[in-house]
């Protein structure tokens, strides 16, 4: 870069000194300059939402400055916590995201070794077929899950629709095609020299599988299993079409549906419960944004 | 995993059996480890999807095949067509903002020192952590019609009120800035890291021909980008033109229709309003930018797959 510099310096205007490092000067401070408008841009949202959420009901009617809080309080967290509702939304969000990440990392580390290593008939067809996948998104998916539900209930009398471990089901549909593609990506990328030392040595597939590839490729399976926990945190659509009572509601939808009462809207209480909800997805960007950015950017320059 | 434990143990149980011969065969393990995702893909998502068609030719109570009977009705009804409309406008204007948003943030980003940069990436990667309907919620109270904290702001700059979420035109503005502000950092990311891989030697050699910054990129960063860009937009395409989340919080479609766009429009038509069949049909027009999208992209993965 710096040469680049030069060179352009030098031959726009030969003969002053110092400009060079003038010139680079003032493009970081305009890089600097938009780059705190965008940041204010990208948080200003969650910093609303943050200071919403510390206001008394008062304050929040009030025709004072809104973006800032005269008097802070902690009542709308205290009364959200307090209310049974909630914390059930908390519980069954919670559930629900850890079964799924489980069930997903079974299924997808497992497959994935299967087409990235052991090749069967079909099994690059299946590897395309696992992306494409990927692409069917959940919104056109659930009119007919819908029904398929309502057979399901027919015909074997399990009630599947109102019961929110129903989505412990229908979340692996979202996670485990993208995990299973990335985890073929990074299992592909391991040299075949290191398992077939392990088959030579007498390790069976699933030896290969659990003291080699694993432990290999466990960077990929943080950034799968982070993936898996913000998607199923995060999904909005199936428990919205698929769940009703306040006992079977998930966060995102429990906050919609249940703190949005008609035309009164407690605005302190719902941002409040909003940067709840928004917390455990942020907490594990805090502390492992580089697993993370591997996630998503793999899907896309893996493969 | 039990089938093989369960199947093996049978073979062993009836003597050395070529069943179990056929089970030590390494192509049968590969196929029983991958059998619970084959399951899952034509149980969950190529049954549903297939279904969703059968589905799109039943009348509303689902006890006559109708044909096209469901496309016809909704070709003859005008709000149909807004809802195209508004889809195409929709999805269309927020790909091209998140793109370029991406692409003038990710060059700031890169232009600064390095120890600098995580720091950067971390903050303005947030929108895109928060779950769309939480922020979603947040951006409906900075657009509340009589606590707007925007228009408190356009109050003391003498400026007009605005009913961001009241008004037609407003309110399809609001919720393209809402998908944009949440998926532009995708494109940062992206593009930061497409950039970080764009050889430094090329720059130089541009620089040293007299290239200006603005040649720089034309002629360097895009077309070495161009894999990356192309990726990242198919992706977004899709995610954009499918979205729920957002214009449900946010504008449940209204004021009237004006919002609406195939996934929330087919919500309301297939689950509130419980005519299951039109649902599925308004949802299945989704499908041709799908198929578009997901061609390109699968012809890029195959290319770059025989390049490795």
């Amino acid at each position: 870069m710096a040469n680049a510099a030069v060179a352009t310096a030098g031959a726009v205007r030969p003969l002053r000194y110092g400009s060079i490092s003038r010139d680079r000067k003032w493009a970081l401070r305009w890089s600097y300059f938009f780059l705190t408008l965008f940041a204010i841009f990208f948080l200003m949202p969650p910093f609303y939402m943050l200071i919403t959420s510390l206001k008394p009901k008062e304050e929040i009617a009030a025709i004072t400055n809104p973006w800032w809080v005269y008097a802070p309080t902690l009542d709308n967290f205290i009364e959200l916590l307090t209310q049974n509702a909630y914390m059930t939304f908390f519980r069954n969000s919670a559930i629900v995201s850890v079964c799924v990440v489980i069930v997903t990392m079974l299924i997808s580390v497992i497959a994935a070794f299967s087409l990235a290593r052991m090749k069967f008939w079909g099994s690059a067809t299946l590897a395309t077929g696992v992306f494409l996948t990927y692409l069917i998104p959940d919104t056109l998916l659930f009119i007919p899950l819908f029904k398929m539900m309502s057979w399901v209930r027919d015909t074997t009398g399990i009630e599947l629709v109102n019961h929110w471990w129903t989505m412990i089901i229908l979340y692996p549909t979202l996670t485990v095609p993208f995990c299973t593609w990335i985890m073929i990506g990074y299992f592909a990328s391991i040299p075949k020299e290191l398992d077939e030392a392990a088959l030579i040595d007498g390790a069976t597939w699933m030896q290969t599988l659990t003291r080699i590839f694993i432990p290999v490729a466990l960077p990929g399976i943080i950034a799968a299993t982070i993936f898996c926990f913000t998607v199923s945190w995060a999904q909005f659509l199936y428990p919205l079409a698929f769940t009703t009572s306040t006992t079977e509601l998930v966060l995102p939808v429990g906050i919609v549906t249940t703190l949005i009462k008609g035309d009164v809207f407690n605005w302190g209480q719902i941002m409040a419960g909003a940067l709840l909800g928004a917390a455990p997805p942020l907490i594990i960007y805090a502390f492992l944004m580089d697993y993370y950015i591997a996630g998503l950017t793999a899907g896309a320059t893996k493969g | 995993m039990a089938d093989i434990v369960a199947s093996s143990a049978a073979a062993r149980a009836s003597g050395r059996t070529s069943l179990h011969k056929v089970m030590q065969r390494k192509s049968t393990i590969a196929f029983l480890m991958a059998l619970p995702l084959i399951l899952m893909i034509f149980i969950l998502v190529a049954y549903p999807a297939g279904y969703a068609i059968w589905l799109s030719m039943l009348n509303k109570s689902m006890t006559k095949f109708v044909g096209f009977g469901n496309f016809d009705f909704l070709f003859k009804r005008a709000t149909f067509w807004e809802i195209v409309l508004q889809s195409c406008i929709f999805a269309i204007t927020a790909v091209i903002f998140k793109a370029i948003i991406g692409f003038v943030v990710a060059h700031f980003v890169n232009n600064i020192p390095t120890k600098g940069q995580r720091k950067w990436r971390g903050m303005l990667l947030v929108p895109w952590v928060i779950p769309a309907a939480m922020s979603t919620l947040s951006w409906l109270w900075l657009f509340d019609p009589s606590y707007s904290a925007f228009n408190w702001i356009f109050v003391h700059l003498g400026l007009p009120k605005i009913s961001w979420l009241g008004e037609a035109g407003w309110a399809r503005f609001s919720v393209i800035l809402v998908n944009v502000w949440i998926g532009a950092p995708f494109f940062l990311i992206m593009y930061l890291a497409a950039l970080k891989s764009v050889p430094e030697q090329l720059y130089e050699a541009a620089s040293i021909d007299g290239a200006t910054w603005w040649q720089r990129i034309w002629f360097v960063t895009l077309p070495m980008m161009r894999n990356i860009i192309a990726i990242t937009i198919l992706f977004s395409t899709i995610v954009t033109f499918a979205n729920f989340d957002i214009v449900r919080v946010l504008t449940a479609g209204g004021p009237l229709t004006a919002t609406h766009v195939f996934a929330t429009w087919a919500f309301k038509v297939g689950i509130e309003s419980g005519d299951i069949p039109l649902g599925a049909t308004v949802s299945l027009f989704m499908v041709p930018i799908l198929a578009v999208a997901a061609t390109f992209i699968l012809r890029d993965i195959s290319k770059r797959g025989s390049e490795v």
